[in-house]
C-alpha cells in the first residue's frame, strides 16, 4: 500500500469518527454534558489559541516539563553512574530505591504542595521523581554494560579516572539515557500536568482542573485536545535531537559494512 | 620446568637489550592454574609470537605484561622495572573491537596523546599522520560503524602506535578478519614495524602467521598448568611478504618442526576439552 494511500485512508477514518460524533450530538443521541459536541471543543479551542493568556500556561507548562528534566536527568545520570560503577554502594542501596520506586508519584504531589507551594517547584519536583528513576536505571546499566575490553584499552592508553568517567562511563551512559528519551520527557510532562492538575494556579493542567470544577465538559476536552498537540510537538523536536546526538550509531537502515 | 633456549646470537643491535622479561610467572584464578612457571624473555625489537592451543592460557601472558592481570606469583618486568598496575608504555592490539564507538576515527587515535597531556594542535596533528601511515587518509571523521572490519583494526593500530610504546602486544589481532583482508593487514603491521622495531609479542592460534611474522616462536603446552615446551627462531630475512614466503621451503622446514612439537598439545587441548 503506497503512502498516498495510508494518509487517505487516515482522514477518512478522523472523519467518520469526528462526523458520526458530531453527527451523534445533533441526532440527540449523545448527551452533550458528557461528550460535547467536537464543533464546541474545536471552538473552545480556537478561543483559546487566539487568547494571548493562554500561552503563559503553555510557557508555564513547559518550563516545568523542562526543568523537571533537566533536573531529573542530572540527578538521575549522577546516581546511576555511581551506582554503576559501586557494586557495594548499589546493593547497599537497593532496597531504598526499590521503595522510593515503589510510590505512586501522584501522592507525593500534595506533600509537594506543602513543602514548595502551589508555584511551579512543586511541580517541578513531582516531574523530577519521575524521571529521575527512568534515567538512574538507565545510566546505570549503561556504566555496567560498558565492554571490558573497551574499558582496558582505554586504561592502557592511559585514561585516569576521571578520563574514563569523562570519555567512557558518561557516554555509555547517555547513549542509554538518549534511547529512553521519550518516555523520560513523557513521564515529565506527566508530572508537570497531574501536579498542575492536582493544585495551582497556572499551567495546561490548571486549565482542564478549571474547566472540571464548572462541569464544563467541552473545556476539559479542549484541554486533553491541546495537551495532545503539546506532547506530539515535544515528540517531532525530540526525534530531531535524537537523530543528531547519536549518529555514531548504526540506524537499522545502515549496518556496517 | 621448562628451559627456554637462549636466544639468536646477539649480532643483531636490536636484540642487544630485554626489553620484556617474565620470571617464573605463574597465572592463577582461584584454584585453576592457567599457566605455570613460564620464563621468556623478549629483546628490544625483536618479534615473538607465542602459539599454542585453545585455552592454554596465551592471553594471560599478555594480560600479566599489561599489567590488568596480576601473577600469582615470579615476576614480569618491561625495560628492567617491575610491572605493578596497568602499563601506559605499552600498546595492545586487541581480537575484539576495542575503539570508543561514540569517537571518530581521529578522535579514537587521539586518545592515547589526549590522556598523556599532549596539546590538541599537536595531538590533531600527529594523528592525521598516523591515520595516513595505516592507509585511512579521507575517513577521520567517520564513525567505527561506518568502517569495514579492517579499517577499524587499521584505526586500532594507529592508537596502539601513536604513543610510540616500548613494547607492543597483539592478542590475535586479524584473527576475525577474512583472509585476504588479513594477509594486508600483516604486510601493513611488518611494514610499520620495521620502519621503528620495537619489541612485540604477539599471541596467535595461527602457526602460518606466527612464522611469517615472528623472529622467534615459542610452544605453549596445553592447559591447565600451561607453560613454554619450545621455542624456534625464524632466521628467514626481513622485509617479508607474508603471502610469497609461505613457498619458501625454509618456511615449509620451520612449519614442520614447530608443528611436530604443536601437534601433540593441540591434541592433548582437544582430548580434555570435548
Amino acid at each position: 500500500m503506497n503512502a498516498m494511500t495510508e494518509r487517505f485512508i487516515q482522514v477518512v477514518l478522523l472523519v467518520v469518527i469526528v462526523g458520526g460524533w458530531q453527527l451523534g450530538v445533533t441526532a440527540g443521541v449523545i448527551d452533550v454534558f458528557f461528550f460535547p459536541a467536537p464543533v464546541d471543543i474545536f471552538n473552545q479551542v480556537i478561543s483559546w489559541v487566539a487568547d494571548a493568556s493562554f500561552y503563559s500556561h503553555v510557557a508555564i507548562t513547559l518550563t516545568e516539563t523542562v526543568l523537571g528534566y533537566l533536573v531529573g536527568t542530572a540527578l538521575g545520570v549522577a546516581a546511576g553512574v555511581w551506582l554503576g560503577l559501586s557494586r557495594s554502594a548499589a546493593r547497599i542501596l537497593d532496597p531504598f530505591i526499590k521503595g522510593l520506586n515503589a510510590i505512586p508519584r501522584v501522592v507525593l504531589a500534595p506533600i509537594f504542595v506543602l513543602w514548595l507551594g502551589l508555584g511551579l517547584w512543586s511541580k517541578v519536583a513531582l516531574a523530577v521523581t519521575l524521571v529521575f528513576f527512568v534515567t538512574f536505571f538507565n545510566a546505570m546499566q549503561g556504566v555496567r554494560e560498558v565492554n571490558p575490553v573497551v574499558l582496558s584499552n582505554a586504561r592502557i592508553l592511559g585514561a585516569r579516572r576521571s578520563d574514563l568517567l569523562r570519555h567512557v562511563y558518561f557516554p555509555a551512559a547517555a547513549s542509554w539515557i538518549l534511547s529512553s528519551l521519550r518516555t523520560s520527557v513523557g513521564f515529565a510532562v506527566v508530572g508537570a500536568i497531574i501536579g498542575e492538575y492536582l493544585g495551582s494556579s497556572a499551567g495546561l493542567g490548571y486549565l482542564i482542573a478549571q474547566a472540571e470544577g464548572n462541569f464544563d465538559a467541552v473545556g476539559v476536552f479542549a484541554g486533553i485536545l491541546i495537551l495532545a498537540i503539546f506532547v506530539l510537538i515535544i515528540d517531532s523536536v525530540l526525534d530531531l535531537a535524537e537523530k543528531r546526538l547519536i549518529k555514531w550509531r548504526p540506524s537499522a537502515s545502515e549496518r556496517p559494512a | 620446568m621448562a628451559v627456554v633456549k637462549t636466544a639468536p646470537p646477539t649480532d643483531n643491535p636490536h636484540q642487544a637489550k630485554s626489553m620484556v622479561s617474565l620470571d617464573s610467572v605463574t597465572m592463577a584464578f582461584g584454584a585453576y592454574v592457567a599457566v605455570q612457571d613460564v620464563n621468556l624473555k623478549v629483546s628490544d625489537g625483536e618479534f615473538l609470537a607465542i602459539v599454542g592451543p585453545t585455552g592454554c592460557g596465551k592471553s594471560t601472558i599478555l594480560n600479566a605484561i599489561a599489567g590488568l592481570l596480576k601473577p600469582a606469583s615470579g615476576t614480569v618486568s618491561i625495560d628492567g622495572q617491575p610491572v605493578r598496575g596497568i602499563q601506559n608504555d605499552i600498546g595492545y592490539l586487541f581480537q575484539q573491537d576495542a575503539l570508543l564507538p561514540w569517537k571518530t576515527a581521529i578522535e579514537n587515535v587521539e586518545l592515547g596523546p589526549m590522556f598523556k597531556g599532549v596539546g590538541a594542535a599537536e595531538r590533531r596533528e600527529q594523528s592525521m599522520r598516523w591515520l595516513a601511515k595505516v592507509g585511512l587518509k579521507g575517513f577521520e571523521h567517520r564513525y567505527p560503524h561506518q568502517l569495514s572490519g579492517g579499517q577499524r583494526k587499521r584505526v586500532q593500530m594507529a592508537q596502539a602506535l601513536i604513543t610510540g610504546p616500548k613494547v607492543i602486544l597483539m592478542d590475535e589481532p586479524f584473527s576475525a578478519l577474512d583472509i585476504h583482508t588479513r594477509h594486508l593487514m600483516q604486510n601493513e603491521l611488518l611494514r610499520l614495524w620495521q620502519e621503528e622495531r620495537r619489541a612485540v609479542v604477539m599471541i596467535t592460534h595461527d602457526l602460518e602467521e606466527a612464522i611469517a611474522l615472528g623472529d622467534r616462536v615459542v610452544v605453549l603446552a596445553a592447559g591447565p598448568r600451561s607453560r613454554v615446551i619450545d621455542s624456534f627462531p625464524v632466521d628467514l630475512e626481513r622485509p617479508r611478504d607474508v603471502a610469497e614466503i609461505k613457498l619458501d621451503p625454509r618456511f615449509m622446514d620451520l612449519y614442520r618442526n614447530i608443528w611436530s612439537s604443536l601437534r601433540g598439545e593441540v591434541e592433548k587441548s582437544y582430548e580434555r576439552h570435548d
